[in-house]
């Protein structure tokens, strides 16, 4: 009878204790505001066709730096010959890694700045960010690219996606006491992809990103089930050697 | 082959005889309290997270190259290119939050149970020396990924000694090594993260178990158990021996439980959101380019809210000093006799409380929670800088007031305990 009560004791604290991390964990997921992408990257078949979307509209501008187009080949299932063809178009080597085609001298005087290195831009904005970002270019005539973000306000760089999107407008809400104007709703465009179809494009697109921002996450999460089943196997049995020492103790 | 054992054993027992009884005095004949709770498994796990520490920093070491240049790219190159790298680094990362989880538990159970008490003072202070020497260890590891909070976070943190008066700016210079933190700086503080203080600490933890074996360990009663032996063999009644039933008997399942936490960590969440890495150290170190909130790791995050709702800057420093010299104090400003809170007065039992909240919430604000709660308390316009600075000086009450009313509350003999029994308890 003591004994069952222990296991409840124990089982209650440890359930406790799981329950404490993954609502705190859950809370720090929610991110400020923005639409959950949704994105997963053990998803293969997004993740290729993510990559298709970076090479196509991205990667000219836009380095990966820190991934290698072998490494693209291991992880998205695809050969090597198929990579090179389809993604590589500056005439690299399997083993190089991933830069843009663009000299950096000429996008300086193009866009006033160098456009960033995205692998590690999932990781430093967010999934959520990126999907939310590639949805909310708008029209601005003020801006020198004649683009602007409601998430990323005075963006250098212009919709790259506006064909498959269509080019939003923006409704302006005037200044109003301490508010400043504002925009207050995007109205879309008419592009190639309807708008349910634009969102798969962006999650694509997403999925990609996170996938260079963190290879290993591949690797990490299938393993990681394996690990946690030894682990409680292991502590199941320290348990069990706990009760044998501890019989002879009142 | 039993045989050769025992010849080896002997051979080394003729040669250092001490040995053995120095093994016994500190496992096999030492004896612990019978009545350890869910309290006591955070010593061992402790020292099991400074192990991991130790040999995942010694292969992070093999690859990671110190240099304003290279450190960022170095630890990419971990992350994707190297052998398991991905794994040894959340484990390092993971583990230097891990530490404080368990140091900071380890912490309130001795105010809880009167461990930092007559005679083990000795004890309390090694560990504040510990804290101490931890929390630099964590600042200096935190810099080397040499992301943007990476250098922010050094560059306001170093910035703190800027406001000793005449020498302060010197010092600073003198620290940094160069007007921003950069290239000598990393340098320097990769020495001071791989050799110079991991020494420290290793040596601190020996004297701390040293400490602690001299005068044996408290318990959630806070009996003493040598006071009752057992007539013929002066084993304490209510001892029995650390090992076999304290480290493969409890903290190995201890242990268990905890590593499979850590697991879900590393291969679930090894971020945390947020918590454990943050966003912007994925952005090199960049001078020019400010974060849009520079905050220290979580478990800096409650002395850092000192330091952020004190809008001098000089009195701040001296308040987040202070908060963590006090605690050094604390078996001086306690006078009461009872140790374990079980048999102590109402208000202690409050004051602990109301501490630990506070602590809590001091947190909550050096983490920048209030941008998000506030608005959500008080409605959208509230003015969340105002009202923090309010509401963190009642905290600051609280803290520093927690130390006075312990001082007053024994010394003059308001507390009311009860009775402390002549053996312990319970047992787990």
């Amino acid at each position: 009878m003591l004994n069952f009560l222990k296991i409840r004791k124990t089982l209650r604290v440890a359930l406790l204790a799981l329950a404490l991390f993954s609502a705190a964990s859950a809370v720090a997921e929610e991110g400020e505001g923005l639409a959950n992408a949704g994105v997963r990257v053990d998803n293969i078949a997004a993740v290729q066709r993510g990559a298709r979307l970076y090479f196509n509209y991205c990667s000219g501008c836009h380095s990966i730096k820190y991934m290698s187009y072998s490494r693209l080949s291991q992880d998205l299932k695809l050969s090597e010959d198929v990579v090179l063809k389809n993604f590589a178009f500056t005439g690299a080597k399997i083993g190089d890694q991933i830069v843009a085609n663009m000299p950096d001298k000429n996008s300086e005087n193009w866009f006033g700045k160098t456009p960033p290195d995205l692998s590690l831009e999932a990781r430093a904005k967010g999934n959520d960010w990126i999907f939310a970002y590639l949805k909310s270019f708008y029209l601005d005539p003020t801006r020198p690219s004649g683009w602007n973000n409601t998430v990323f306000p005075n963006v250098s760089m212009p919709n790259v996606l506006w064909e498959l999107q269509g080019s939003q407008t923006a409704v302006l809400a005037p200044a109003k006491g301490s508010e400043e104007a504002h925009v207050e709703k995007l109205i879309a465009g008419k592009g190639r992809q309807s708008a349910a179809e634009y969102d798969e494009t962006a999650r694509d697109l997403t999925a990609f990103l996170a996938y260079v921002g963190e290879p290993a996450a591949l690797k990490r999460e299938s393993m990681g089930a394996w690990v946690v089943l030894y682990l409680a196997f292991f502590t199941f049995l320290a348990w069990l050697l706990k009760h044998e020492y501890w019989k002879d103790i009142h | 082959m039993a045989k050769v054992f025992s010849a080896i054993g002997n051979w080394v027992t003729e040669r250092a005889p001490n040995m053995m009884p120095t093994y016994r005095k500190h496992m096999s004949e030492y004896y612990a309290p019978k009545n350890f709770n869910l309290w006591y498994y955070f010593g061992s796990l402790a020292i099991v997270v400074l192990v991991n520490q130790i040999l995942t920093g010694i292969f992070l070491t093999m690859f990671y190259k110190p240099g304003a240049a290279t450190a960022f790219d170095s630890v990419e190159y971990i992350m994707r290119d190297v052998d398991w790298g991905w794994l040894i680094r959340y484990m390092h990362s993971t583990g230097a939050s891990m530490f404080f989880v368990v140091v900071y538990l380890h912490m309130f159970r001795g105010l809880m149970y009167g461990s930092y008490k007559k005679p083990r003072e000795l004890v309390w202070l090694l560990g504040m020396l510990i804290f101490l020497a931890l929390m630099a260890e964590a600042f200096m590891g935190y810099v080397l990924p040499w992301g943007n909070m990476s250098f922010w976070g050094a560059k306001v943190i170093i910035s703190l000694f800027g406001a000793i008066p005449f020498i302060g700016d010197t010092l600073v210079q003198w620290i940094m090594g160069d007007y921003n933190p950069a290239d000598a700086t990393l340098n320097r503080f990769f020495a001071l993260h791989v050799i110079a203080l991991p020494l420290v600490l290793l040596l601190l933890v020996v004297l701390h178990i040293a400490a602690l074996h001299e005068v044996g360990s408290n318990n959630p009663d806070g009996v003493d158990i040598k006071k009752k032996k057992d007539p013929v063999t002066h084993i304490p009644l209510d001892g029995i021996p650390f090992h076999p039933y304290y480290t493969i008997g409890k903290d190995l399942f201890g242990v268990g439980f905890f590593l499979i936490l850590c697991a879900f960590i590393i291969f679930f969440q090894p971020t945390m959101g947020g918590w454990f890495l943050e966003n912007d150290n994925f952005i090199p170190a960049n001078y020019l380019v400010t974060p849009a909130e520079i905050k220290p790791v979580w478990y800096f995050t409650p002395f850092y809210a000192i330091l952020r709702v004190i809008p001098d800057k000089g009195l701040g420093v001296i308040a987040m000093f202070a908060s963590i010299a006090l605690l050094f104090l604390v078996p001086w400003l306690d006078r009461g006799a009872v140790k374990s809170i079980r048999y102590r007065g109402l208000g202690y039992k409050i004051a602990l409380g109301v501490f630990a909240v506070t602590f809590l919430l001091f947190g909550a604000i050096g983490a920048g929670k209030s941008a998000e709660w506030i608005p959500m308390i008080f409605g959208k316009d509230a003015n969340v800088s105002g009202i923090e600075m309010h509401f963190g000086w009642l905290l600051l009450v609280f803290y520093f007031g927690f130390f006075a009313f312990l001082w007053a509350y024994t010394h003059f003999g308001y507390e009311k305990t009860k009775p402390v029994p002549e053996r312990v308890t319970t047992h787990a």
